[in-house]
């Protein structure tokens, strides 16, 4: 077995990296599909991720910990859609609103947290299971909120394709005028929609401060949730596909990591770059055809709904 | 439902000028409560914030200093947004103009010349307008959207200034700190008012609103962009091209930040440092929704975002509190902004028992 036993190690740190990812893509897709486009993921992180920390250093539980992230991101959601959904505001620009108040106001709330460790969430150990060799601990030895990711990745595609309200939400992303006239109330169906997304850009932001870096700075996501819009694109608004592209991301960022570490003759920043170059290099050759764009995109995505009663 | 939501048979020019104060005095509500909910009085909250940084001479011309970048930002991004260009990257714009500006100097550092300054104000331009000229040409090539594109570039460019100021731009008398040599006289922006750190930025963002004013109202470029902006069926039809109006947007854009990030290091920074702006690209992304994406309306917007930078400042030193204020209250402008922006094309009425009451 010696050789390839490093490669479990990194396995192990490509699955924390990619985790926000999943959570944050999963959430903001069904926003989507939804036909509303919340350019605020990094805001709602943001807030997720201090007040996961916060909770969970003065309360000690984790549980209520993630729960108050989730909220607090469905909150932020939900200001997002008085905006868009009520107020009918133009949605890239809201969402930008968002994205800086999150950005703000998570600085405020953990100003006295900056730098305070708190203890990492646990792992599973499952006597027997989590000691073989190889698989034992990638399968069986992941903390709580990795399986919950891969639970909320297939829930949302069993729902978005199995189920009818799946196939409402939709009909409503592609095409609202039509869902609206036949009886679906729009506004209610996308306030759902965009409060999941917030709650789940909550938990991949409380997945960031309580598991990646067991600790709160400032903007720590560092554009992770700007990568899960582009993930989005990539995954040409699959959920199987935001799975597979939040591990490819996930990958990019500890191979840089792992890379920096081993001491490869190349300057710290230029690795640091990776991700945001490897994003770019992804949306290029994903957007490049245009007509596959738009045959998977939401077709009332980013567009404004008023009943004309 | 006591009110209900119905559209104008036209935009209301009045709300158009009338939401931004709405969501001034929203914000400085919500702003009572915050101070309130942070152990401050709020009349005290809001003095330190809004009037004692001005209060005097010093504290008047730094809101200018601060008002700089911001509106020369704000004013390229202001072409942009109004044809629906999305560039959310001039931080990123504004690092790369004050890299390729102030590595002029890096590299002529003994040059004694008049000439010295403007060479970097020009590259200062050519290198914010080519960062954004990336996205620009992805746009156009590969029809990559333009918002996740400038963005993911801000990471790239502070991440080469990081490695250039830790590397060969480095000064050599520095003691090892990751800072570029001071400015010389020669590469550094004028003062205007002795004992004031009022520099030459202003009087260059000042002509940069006339200039986009009389590009705005009086060129075929300006009408074209208003038109594309406002239907772009229309501009379509017309046989104007969305290609070049993506491009003239960015590179206009780009070049604006670019200069912004250039008078930074070479006014009131003085050097290259790891970290140039405290976010003022996108700042400036508030401060052109405030200003109505007009270049007067920019002007107000920038002073008054410039004044949230200085009484986050004063409230910090004074009473104490987190310099973070300024970010809720920057992000809560632009939020009450556009939410009492529905009234600009929809008129609320109040309903009573289901009738109408006019």
């Amino acid at each position: 077995m010696t050789g390839y036993e490093w490669i479990i190690p990194v396995i192990l740190t490509v699955i924390t990296a990619a985790t926000p990812l999943v959570f944050a893509g999963i959430g903001e897709l069904v926003t989507e599909k939804s036909g509303v486009l919340n350019l605020g993921i990094e805001g709602m992180m943001l807030v997720g991720a201090v007040t996961a920390f916060v909770t969970a250093t003065v309360t000690g539980n984790y549980i209520l910990a993630v729960i108050a992230a989730a909220g607090a991101g469905a909150f932020m959601a939900f200001l997002f859609g008085i905006l868009t959904l009520s107020l009918m505001a133009n949605q890239v620009a809201t969402g930008l609103a968002l994205t800086l108040f999150g950005v703000g106001i998570s600085a405020l709330i953990g100003q006295d947290f900056v730098g305070q460790p708190v203890q990492a969430i646990s792992k599973l150990d499952i006597a027997g299971l989590s000691d073989l060799p190889i698989v034992g601990q990638i399968l069986f030895g992941q903390d709580a909120l990795v399986y919950l990711s891969f639970i909320m990745a297939i829930g949302v595609s069993w729902f978005l394709y199995k189920t009818k309200a799946g196939l409402i939400l939709r009909a409503v992303g592609d095409s609202h005028d039509s869902a609206h006239s036949i009886g679906y109330s729009v506004v209610t169906i996308r306030y759902f929609a965009v409060m999941f997304g917030g709650a789940m850009s909550g938990i991949g932001g409380a997945y960031l401060s309580l598991v990646y870096t067991p600790m709160w700075a400032e903007n720590m996501t560092a554009g992770r949730g700007w990568i899960a819009l582009a993930l989005i694109v990539f995954a040409t608004w699959k959920p199987s596909l935001v799975v597979v592209g939040a591990y490819m991301f996930g990958g990019i960022t500890i191979l840089q990591l792992h890379a920096q570490a081993a001491g490869f003759d190349v300057p710290s920043q230029i690795l640091s770059m990776l991700p945001y170059v490897a994003t770019i290099v992804v949306l290029v050759i994903i957007s490049k055809d245009e007509s596959r764009i738009r045959k998977h995109a939401p077709a009332c995505i980013g567009k404004i709904f008023h009943p004309a009663a | 439902m006591l009110f209900k939501i119905e559209k104008r048979p036209e935009a209301s020019q009045l709300m158009v000028y009338a939401t931004p104060i709405f969501a001034l005095i929203l914000t400085i509500l919500t702003g009572s409560f915050l101070f309130h909910f942070l152990g401050v009085d709020p009349v005290e909250g809001l003095r330190n914030f809004f009037v004692k940084p001005i209060d005097n001479t010093y504290g008047a011309t730094e809101l200018f200093v601060k008002a700089t970048p911001l509106i020369l930002c704000a004013i390229g991004l202001s072409v942009g947004f109004r044809a629906n260009v999305w560039n959310i990257g001039a931080e990123g714009q504004l690092t790369m103009g004050a890299i390729v500006g102030g590595g002029v100097f890096v590299y002529f550092h003994d040059v004694d010349s008049v000439f010295l300054l403007p060479i970097m104000i020009v590259m200062g331009a050519i290198g914010g307008a080519l960062w954004a000229a990336i996205p620009a040409f992805l746009k156009t090539r590969f029809n990559a959207n333009e918002i996740l594109t400038s963005l993911m570039l801000v990471y790239v460019a502070l991440l080469v200034l990081s490695l250039l100021v830790h590397g060969s731009w480095r000064d050599p008398d520095g003691f090892n700190f990751p800072e570029s040599r001071i400015f010389s006289e020669s590469a550094t922006m004028p003062i205007l008012i002795e004992g004031t750190r009022l520099h030459f930025g202003t009087i260059l963002a000042l002509l940069a609103v006339l200039g986009t004013w009389i590009m705005l109202s009086k060129t075929l470029i300006g009408f074209q962009i208003k038109v594309i902006g406002a239907a772009p069926k229309a501009g379509g039809y017309a046989g104007f091209s969305q290609k070049k109006i993506v491009w003239f947007s960015l590179l206009f854009g780009g070049a604006m930040a670019g200069i912004a990030g250039l008078s930074e290091v070479a006014g009131p920074v003085g050097q290259l440092l790891p970290s140039i702006s405290p976010g003022y690209g996108f700042t400036a992304i508030i401060v052109a929704f405030l200003g109505r994406l007009h270049p007067v309306g920019i002007i107000f917007a920038g002073l008054l975002m410039a004044l949230t930078y200085l009484g986050g400042e004063t409230a910090q030193i004074n009473l104490g509190l987190p310099v973070a204020v300024t970010g809720v209250f920057q992000g809560m402008v632009l939020f009450f902004l556009l939410a009492c922006d529905v009234l600009v094309n929809f008129r609320i009425r109040f309903t009573l028992f289901g009738k109408a009451v006019s």
